[in-house]
C-alpha cells in the first residue's frame, strides 16, 4: 500500500490548540441585499438593455435641447414643415420651429411630470397605507372605504375642477391632480404589504424590545416594503406619461407654447396625412419610454423576488 | 439558584380568539408563577396554546380574562413609561432564526436597536464596545458585526437573536421554542449557551418547547399544558422520576432515545388520534378522548390543578391513584 | 444469506451554481442499499443529504446543477438516464415521502383522488378498481374511516393524518424502494411515534426497502439496520446501526451522539454540544471538514482529506485520528509521558 511508504511531516499528527480553532468562520462574500439585487437585475437582458436605452433617453432630454442651436418657441417663417434635414434633425413644425428642440423639451416636460406624479401620491400613499396597515382596526377600516369612496370619482373631474382653480396649462395642476387620484392604489398596496410584514417574527421582536410605532413603520415595515412599491413606481411611470398625453390630447393638459409629448402629438395629428414626421417621432419616443419603463419595472421584481433568484 | 422572589405571576389567564367555527380557547385559565432567576419549562405538541400564552406574557396579546402580573403589577394596567420599563425588563426569543431578524439589517444594527430605543450607553464608542461585548458573548465576533442574516446558519441566527435580546439587560426571557428549527448539535450549544448566560447575568427564564428530552437540561420546573391548560407541574427531575398524568407519560414514552437496544425493546403508550381541535371545548377533562383511563367523571367535570406532592401538582382526577 | 444491492450511488459529486458561487452540496459519496433492509443516513441540515435523495431520484436535474458520479438501480445509471424514464420511475418503483406533507399535497384536490391519480399514473386500471385499491391502502396505513377520509382536502386533516396520506401515496404501486426525508420532523412527537410504527410495520408486511434521511438519533435507531454519517457533502462514517452507536469512531459522530439529550441523565450534567457552525460549502475547506469545530483535530487535518479507516466489517471512518502513523505517534507520546 502507498500509505505505507508515505513520510508525514513531524508537527503533523500535533494537536491544534482550541483558541486556533475557527469554528464560526463565514466563508462566504458579505454582499448587500442591493448589491445583490443589482446582479440579479443585470442577468436579465431586457431589463438591462432597456435601463440602458432609458438612460439614452434622460440624457437626450437633458443636453437635447443645446446642443440643436435652436430654441423651441422661436418661429422661422422660412423654414416651416421641413422634414428631418442636417439642419433640422427631426424637421419643423408649421410654425418654422425645431422640432428636435421640442420633442427634447416636450420630454423634460412629460418626463418631470411623470417623475412627480409617481414620486408625490407613492409618498403620501406609503404613509397611509403604512398607518392604515400597522395599526389596522377602525381606522384601518375608515381609511380603505374612504378609499373606496375617492376611487369612484375620475380623475376628470378633479382635472377640471383644479384647472378652474388654478388656471389650465400649468404642470402642477397635472400634476396635484394626479397625485390626488394616484395616492390611493399606492396606498391600498403599501397596506396590503405592511398587513404581511405585520405579525412576522422580526416585526414582533422590534415591538418587545419597546420600539414605537413610528420607529415600527420607518425602519422595518417601509424598507421591506420598498422594493415592491419600487416595482410599482416603475409601472406606475408610463401610465403617468399616458395620461399626460392625453389630458394634452384633449385639451386639458399642458397647452402651446410650452410641448410635451402629448401637445406635439395632439398639434401635429391636425396635419398627419401631410408631415407624418411631426406625429410620428413624439409617438416613438413615448411607446420607447413607456415600454422600457415597463420592462425595467419587470426586471426590478423578478430582481426582488427572492424565489425567482437563482 | 432560584429565589422564592416571585418575577411574574400569571393569574387564571385566558387568551381567546373568534374564529368562524366559534370561540378558540388558546390559553384557557392558567395559573403559574416565574421566580427570579428561575428556568420554568412549558411544554406541550403544537397547538396546545404555549406560543399563544408566551405572547400574552410578552403583552402583545391582550388576555379576555384573568392577569399577568410582573412585579406584582397587571402588565395591562401599565401608564407608558411603565410600558417602556416593561420592554426593557422583559424580551423574547423567536423558533425562526431565519424570521425573527430583518433581512435588510446587518448584526450590529439588530444589536444596536434596544440600545437606541431605550438610550442605553447613549455615546457612540461605549455602543460599539457593548456590541462587541455583546456578540462575543453569543460566540460572535467583529468578522460577524457588519454581516447581513442571509450570510448566517440557523445556529449563529439564533444567537445574534439571543444578543439581541440581551442587548436591553433583560430580567426576564421568554424562549419561544428557540431551539425546535435547530440542529441537534445546535440546540445543544444554544441551551448550554442559555443557561451561562443565565449564571452570569441572573435572567428568569420562560423556556416553551415541545421537546420534553431538552427542556429537561435547563428547566428547574416543567409545566405540561395541553389544550390549553395546565396538566402537570413539578420540579423537573420529580417530573421525571414520577411522572402523574396520563398525558405526560404519553409524551414522556413517545420521546425516541438514541440507543438502538432500549429504543427497539421498549413499550409506548401510544396515543390514539391527535390532539382535538381548540375550538368550542366541551367540558370535563380536555384529555379525556385520547386517555386510556378516561372514567365518567373525566367526561363530565374539569380537574382542578391539585398538589399531589410536595411542590408536585397534577390535573387529573385519579392521579396518585 | 446473499444480500444483493438493489440501489448503488458511487462517487456521487453534485454542485449547484448559484450567484454568489458554486456551492459543492455533496462532495463524492458513495452507499448502498440491500434489498428489504433500511439504511438511515444522518447529519445536520445542509450536510447534503437531503441533496443527495433528490439527485437519486431525479429531481436535482436542472442548468444550474452540476451531478457526477453513478446512480445504479436495476442496471441503469440513473445519472444517464433520460427524465422520462426516471419519471416513469417515481412513484412505481421508487417513491418518497417528504418532510412537510402540506406542500407537496395539492391543496384543490381530495386525498382519496390524489391517491388514485398516483396509482392510475402507473398502473392500467379502472377507476373502480383504483379506488378500491386506495380503500385498501388506507386501511394498511391504519387511517380511521377511509371512505369518509378520502373525500377530504388536506387541509381538512390533522397533521398526522396528512402524513399518513402521504405514507399511502408513496407506498400505493408497492415500491421497492422508499426514501423517508425527515418524515417525522415536522410532526408532534407522540405522532412522530405513531408514523414510526407505521413505517416499521409496513416494511415487514410490503418487503420495501427504506432510505431513511434524518437528523433525529432515536428515529434513526429505531428503525436503521445500517447508518451513514454525513458531514459537509461527504460520508464521515458508515456501519452497521450498533456499531455506530455502541461505537463510534469519527469525532463528528461522537459529538452528535453526545449532543442527544438522553433521559436517563441528571439535569446537573450540561449538555455537551459541537462549538461552531458547518463550514459553508461554497468554499468548502482543504482539509477535513470538520477539523475547525473538532476537539481532536491535528495539523494535518487541515492540510489533507483523510482517508477511510476500516474498523472490521462494513465500518469505516474518514478521520486522520485512526491512521496507522497517527496511532504509532499517540502511543510514542503516550510511553513518554509514561517515563516521564
Amino acid at each position: 500500500m502507498e500509505e505505507k511508504t508515505r513520510i508525514f511531516d513531524e508537527h503533523d499528527f500535533d494537536p491544534i490548540p482550541e483558541q486556533d480553532r475557527h469554528t464560526d468562520t463565514v466563508a462566504r462574500q458579505s454582499t448587500s441585499y442591493l448589491k445583490d439585487v443589482w446582479r440579479s437585475f443585470c442577468k436579465r437582458k431586457t431589463a438591462l438593455v432597456s435601463l440602458v436605452v432609458m438612460a439614452v433617453i434622460l440624457l437626450l432630454v437633458l443636453i437635447g435641447p443645446e446642443i440643436s442651436g435652436y430654441d423651441y418657441y422661436s418661429n422661422d417663417y422660412t423654414a416651416i414643415n421641413q422634414p428631418p434635414s442636417a439642419a433640422h434633425w427631426f424637421g419643423t413644425d408649421s410654425l418654422g420651429r425645431d422640432l428636435w428642440t421640442r420633442v427634447w423639451m416636450g420630454g423634460r416636460v412629460s418626463l418631470l411630470i411623470a417623475i412627480l406624479a409617481t414620486i408625490i401620491p407613492y409618498t403620501i400613499g406609503m404613509i397611509v397605507g403604512g398607518i392604515s396597515g400597522y395599526f389596522g382596526g377602525k381606522l384601518d377600516q375608515f381609511i380603505m372605504r374612504a378609499i373606496d369612496v375617492l376611487m369612484g370619482i375620475p380623475q376628470l373631474i378633479y382635472m377640471i375642477l383644479l384647472m378652474v382653480i388654478m388656471g389650465s396649462g400649468n404642470i402642477w395642476t397635472l400634476v396635484i391632480a394626479m397625485s390626488i387620484t394616484g395616492w390611493m392604489s399606492a396606498a391600498r398596496s403599501t397596506r396590503g404589504l405592511v398587513l404581511q410584514l405585520r405579525n412576522r417574527d422580526f416585526v414582533v421582536a422590534s415591538e418587545t424590545l419597546g420600539a414605537s410605532p413610528a420607529r415600527l413603520i420607518a425602519k422595518h415595515l417601509l424598507p421591506n416594503t420598498m422594493g415592491i412599491l419600487v416595482v410599482g413606481m416603475a409601472m406606475m411611470i408610463p401610465s403617468v406619461i399616458y395620461s399626460e398625453a392625453f389630458l394634452s390630447y384633449i385639451g386639458l393638459g399642458i397647452t402651446p407654447p410650452n410641448p410635451s409629448w402629448g401637445q406635439l402629438i395632439k398639434t401635429a395629428s391636425e396635419t398627419f396625412r401631410y408631415y407624418p414626421y411631426q406625429f410620428i417621432i413624439p409617438c416613438i419616443f413615448i411607446s420607447i419610454t413607456m415600454l422600457c419603463c415597463n420592462l425595467i419595472g419587470d426586471g426590478l421584481r423578478d430582481a426582488l423576488d427572492p424565489k425567482l433568484r437563482a | 439558584m432560584s429565589s422564592n422572589e416571585v418575577i411574574l405571576e400569571l393569574k387564571d389567564l385566558k387568551t381567546w380568539f373568534k374564529v368562524e367555527a366559534g370561540t378558540l380557547k388558546a390559553v384557557n385559565g392558567v395559573d403559574l408563577t416565574i421566580h427570579k432567576g428561575e428556568t420554568l419549562g412549558l411544554v406541550g405538541e403544537s397547538g396546545c396554546g404555549k406560543s399563544t400564552l408566551g405572547r400574552t406574557i410578552m403583552r402583545l396579546y391582550k388576555p379576555d380574562g384573568g392577569q399577568v402580573l410582573y412585579k406584582g403589577k397587571d402588565i395591562w394596567k401599565y401608564k407608558k413609561p411603565e410600558i417602556k420599563t416593561f420592554r426593557k425588563e422583559v424580551q423574547m426569543i423567536f423558533q425562526d432564526p431565519y424570521a425573527s431578524l430583518d433581512p435588510l439589517n446587518i448584526v450590529h444594527d439588530v444589536v444596536e436597536e434596544g440600545m437606541k430605543i431605550h438610550k442605553l450607553y447613549p455615546e457612540k464608542e461605549a455602543r460599539e464596545k457593548r456590541i462587541l461585548e455583546l456578540l462575543n458573548m453569543v460566540g460572535l465576533n467583529q468578522e460577524h458585526e457588519y454581516r447581513f442574516p442571509h450570510e448566517f446558519s440557523g445556529g449563529q441566527r439564533q444567537r445574534v437573536g439571543i444578543a439581541r435580546a440581551l442587548s436591553v439587560e433583560p430580567e426576564l426571557i421568554v424562549c419561544d421554542e428557540p431551539i425546535s428549527a435547530l440542529d441537534v448539535s445546535i440546540q445543544a450549544q444554544v441551551v448550554n449557551l442559555l443557561k451561562d448566560l443565565q449564571k452570569k447575568l441572573g435572567l428568569s427564564y420562560l423556556f416553551i418547547t415541545h421537546d420534553l428530552s431538552m427542556v429537561k437540561y435547563i428547566s428547574d420546573r416543567i409545566a405540561v399544558m395541553y389544550l390549553g391548560g395546565i396538566v402537570e407541574l413539578a420540579e423537573s427531575q420529580e417530573l421525571f422520576d414520577h411522572t402523574m398524568h396520563p398525558y405526560t407519560k404519553a409524551l414522556m414514552s413517545a420521546i425516541p432515545i438514541a440507543d438502538p437496544d432500549v429504543e427497539q425493546k421498549r413499550r409506548r403508550i401510544l396515543l390514539s388520534g391527535d390532539v382535538p381541535s381548540p375550538v368550542n371545548l366541551e367540558a370535563g377533562c380536555a384529555f379525556c378522548k385520547r386517555c386510556g383511563q378516561a372514567k365518567d367523571k373525566c367526561r363530565k367535570e374539569r380537574p382542578k390543578l391539585t398538589q399531589v406532592r410536595p411542590g408536585h401538582f397534577v390535573a387529573c382526577h385519579f392521579a396518585g391513584e | 444469506m446473499e444480500k444483493n444491492k438493489i440501489l448503488e450511488v458511487k462517487d456521487l459529486k453534485v454542485t449547484f451554481h448559484t450567484y454568489a458561487g458554486n456551492v459543492q452540496a455533496v462532495r463524492g459519496v458513495s452507499w448502498y442499499l440491500n434489498e428489504k433492509e433500511t439504511i438511515a443516513i444522518v447529519g445536520e441540515s445542509g450536510c447534503g443529504k437531503t441533496v443527495s435523495i433528490q439527485t437519486v431520484i431525479g429531481l436535482n436535474s436542472s442548468r444550474t446543477t452540476d451531478i457526477q458520479g453513478q446512480v445504479l438501480f436495476e442496471g441503469k445509471d440513473l445519472v444517464k438516464e433520460d427524465m422520462k424514464e426516471i419519471r416513469k420511475l417515481q412513484g412505481d418503483k421508487m417513491s418518497i415521502i417528504f418532510q412537510d406533507p402540506f406542500t407537496f399535497l395539492n391543496p384543490t384536490m381530495t386525498v382519496g383522488k390524489q391517491i388514485m391519480e398516483a396509482y392510475r399514473e402507473h398502473r392500467k386500471v379502472t377507476k373502480k378498481e383504483a379506488k378500491e385499491r386506495t380503500i385498501e391502502i388506507l386501511k394498511l396505513i391504519s387511517l380511521p374511516d377511509p371512505e369518509k377520509n378520502m373525500k377530504r382536502y388536506p387541509h381538512q386533516l390533522s397533521g398526522g393524518m396528512r402524513q399518513r396520506i402521504m405514507v399511502a401515496m408513496a407506498l400505493i404501486c408497492d415500491p421497492k424502494l422508499l426514501f423517508a426525508d425527515e418524515p417525522t420532523t415536522a410532526l408532534d412527537v407522540t405522532i412522530q411515534a405513531q408514523i414510526v410504527d407505521l413505517m416499521k410495520e409496513l416494511k415487514t408486511k410490503i418487503d420495501t426497502s427504506i432510505v431513511l434521511i434524518t437528523h433525529d438519533m432515536g428515529v434513526v435507531a429505531n428503525m436503521a439496520e445500517r447508518i451513514y454519517v454525513m458531514y459537509a457533502g461527504q460520508i464521515v462514517e458508515h456501519g452497521e446501526a450498533r456499531e455506530i452507536f455502541y461505537n463510534p469512531k469519527h469525532p463528528y459522530t461522537k459529538a452528535l451522539l453526545e449532543s442527544v439529550p438522553r433521559m436517563d441523565n441528571r439535569s446537573d450534567t450540561p449538555l455537551s454540544s459541537i462549538p461552531g457552525t458547518p463550514p459553508d460549502l461554497i468554499a468548502p475547506p482543504v482539509g477535513c471538514a470538520f477539523a475547525e469545530r473538532c476537539p481532536h483535530a491535528m495539523n494535518i487535518c487541515r492540510k489533507e482529506q483523510p482517508a477511510y479507516q476500516n474498523f472490521g466489517g462494513e465500518h469505516i471512518a474518514a478521520c486522520w485520528l485512526h491512521h496507522p502513523e497517527c496511532q504509532k505517534r499517540l502511543s510514542l507520546r503516550r510511553d513518554e509521558h509514561e517515563q516521564q
